[in-house]
């Protein structure tokens, strides 16, 4: 083991690089295969049915419990989806512009894997009592790489639905880059306070999501309790443009298969079409990892709970490895709860009118994530400036008749 | 008369919409645990109720004899013209049965061409032809899809009978009392 770990530090940090990177890749394209298989059964047994049960290799069938049960559970199905795809006759229709409609897929995937550069996924304890977490990059510009480059995603989006050459994928394209462009807004704003609430002024500030994970490790109460708890309307807002960011229903007007056959894939067959679904799922997971880390306090398991001081309980602190393995779990577990959330939603409520979905980000979310960003401005002012109990009554007030405004006075009965 | 119909405005939990979807989320959830509704098909097979207009068969009476008489009724009322009947005479091997003269030499349905109207069913005067519960056919040629007699038979088996027409008229005719 000991040796193992003197190659590794021994080795040149562009490989270890790659190495990680490869490593990363590992786990989220696989978990990205399956969360269609999950997407399949979640579907299923909220419908009444089953699900997909029934594939197996013959020879599985002897294996005692474990073979009915994996079938039951559909686990082959998985498989022969993968086999599917990379076997299948790949067609090119004739009227597409080859180039960009090769190049669509590759498009989707990179930002996919790419954004998980800048996002932590787990953290150990170091000599000095510290966590540290693991991630590829931990850069400053965190959360503003993350969005700058997952925001690329729709460039796929719209290639694949101009290049396509037909109708259908056309305004696929169209209806997903402005659906991203007007929730984009939202989002933005809906993090801002936490960054405000991080970042003394005066002092050097940072993006880095991992900073804000440590932010919600602290001791005390407020120091433990989880940006959720702080920021409520900021986690909704954020919550709700996530759903529209990553296509996922209630808002995938990109690929409404009621009114646009199958949106911006429909010129798309085989492994190509697959690589737009795992880049649909990859962008799940970096979207809720997002969410996760900076609402839900990262690898922390419990709020008031941070990782150090499970690490002290369980004796882990001075075995780093160990103690990253299990905030790794804690943390992918948290994903993976939160990719449920995802499905649970997408069965539940059905997909918005286009004019909905509009209506919903520009008049709806746009209007609240800036009245909860003016709202912490000025919290956060007078938190840190000291003003005394007369500014947050104050503050009090002006938000309940700011909530009685905009409430009070419905222009008229509104269709959403 | 045209009249308005009165739409009620949204109430403020519906307005915020987040009830609304958690209320839902509600229901989803529950039918994530409950019991599934479907039937795992080729294995379980559905219950089919009495009276069920399933694959058109020749039956016979509970004497183990044929019931059809060759009289073509069916024939003439299919509207598809699936059914085929060659007639024929009783045979010879069946002198009990002499006195019903005819018997159908061959009888052929094609299922290919059967819309399961029941019409036959509800035309045979000897109660012979009968749609029952077999509900799938499937076969690799067109020439599997056409039950011949001795198939009709074999899917028909044997239905109870309170008439036995046939054995009154022969009684009466041997009593001399032939209506």
């Amino acid at each position: 083991m000991n040796k193992l770990i003197e190659i590794w530090l021994g080795l040149d940090p562009l490989l270890k690089a790659v190495i990680k990177g490869l490593c990363v890749i590992g786990v989220i394209f696989p978990i990205g295969g399956a969360c269609s298989l999950v997407e399949r059964k979640v579907s299923a047994w909220m419908q009444g049915r089953p699900g997909p049960n029934r594939a197996m290799p013959f020879w599985f069938a002897w294996v005692p419990i474990l073979g009915p049960f994996l079938q039951r559970l559909g686990a082959f199905h998985l498989m022969a989806d993968g086999l599917k795809m990379f076997f299948k006759e790949d067609p090119v229709p004739g009227h597409v512009n080859k180039f960009y409609f090769l190049l669509a897929p590759v498009v989707a995937m990179i930002p996919a894997l790419t954004t998980i550069c800048a996002v932590p996924f787990g953290g150990y304890v170091d000599g000095s009592g510290h966590v540290v977490p693991l991630m590829l990059a931990n850069v400053d510009v965190g959360l503003l790489a993350v969005f700058a480059v997952s925001s690329l995603g729709v460039y796929a989006l719209i290639l694949a639905g101009w290049a396509s050459n037909s109708k259908y994928p056309f305004l696929g394209g169209i209806r997903a880059s402005a659906q991203l462009i007007s929730y984009e807004l939202s989002m933005t704003l809906a993090v801002i306070p936490v960054f405000l609430w991080i970042n003394a002024p005066g002092m050097t500030g940072s993006l880095s999501l991992a900073r804000a994970v440590e932010f919600q490790s602290q001791p005390g109460f407020l120091g433990g309790m989880w940006f959720i708890f702080i920021m409520p309307i900021s986690a909704i807002v954020f919550l709700v443009s996530l759903f529209a960011e990553t296509n996922r229903l209630p808002f995938d007007m990109a690929e409404g298969e009621a009114d646009l056959v199958g949106g911006f894939h429909t010129e798309y067959g085989s492994m190509k079409w697959g690589l737009f679904f795992v880049a649909e799922y990859g962008h799940m997971m970096v979207g809720s990892a997002v969410f996760i880390l900076l609402f839900l306090g990262g690898w922390n398991p419990l709020p008031w709970v941070p990782l150090a001081d499970v690490a002290a309980w369980l004796h882990l602190a001075d075995k780093p490895i160990l103690l990253g393995l299990l905030s790794i779990v804690i943390f992918i577990g948290k994903v993976l709860a939160f990719i449920f959330l995802f499905m649970w939603v997408r069965w539940t409520v059905p997909r918005f009118r286009y004019d909905q979905v509009m209506k919903l980000g520009w008049q709806k979310l746009l209007p609240l994530a800036i009245g909860n960003l003016v709202f912490y401005v000025l919290a956060v002012a007078i938190r840190q400036l000291d003003l005394g109990t007369l500014a947050w009554a104050a503050l009090a007030a002006g938000t309940i008749v700011a909530a009685w405004v905009a409430l009070a006075f419905p222009k008229k009965p509104s269709t959403l | 008369m045209a009249y308005v119909v009165d739409r009620k405005s949204l109430s403020l939990s519906e307005r915020f919409y987040i009830p609304q979807i958690l209320a839902g989320m509600k229901v989803t959830m529950r039918h994530l645990f409950s019991k599934t509704v479907t039937l795992q098909y080729p294995e379980q097979r559905p219950v089919i109720p009495p009276g069920y207009r399933g694959v058109p068969t020749l039956v016979k009476d509970p004497h183990g004899r044929e019931k059809c008489v060759s009289c073509q009724l069916c024939e003439f009322v299919c509207p598809p013209k699936a059914i085929r009947i060659t007639p024929g005479e009783v045979p010879a091997d069946q002198p009990e049965r002499a006195h019903v003269e005819k018997g159908p030499k061959a009888f052929d349905i094609d299922m290919l061409r059967c819309i399961y109207c029941g019409l036959c069913q509800e035309v045979c005067p000897e109660e012979a032809i009968f749609l029952q519960n077999q509900y799938s056919m499937t076969g690799y040629t067109r020439a599997e899809m056409v039950n011949d007699k001795a198939r009709l038979y074999e899917l028909g088996g044997t239905l109870p009978d309170q008439h036995f027409k046939w054995d009154k008229k022969k009684d009466a005719a041997e009593h001399g009392n032939a209506h």
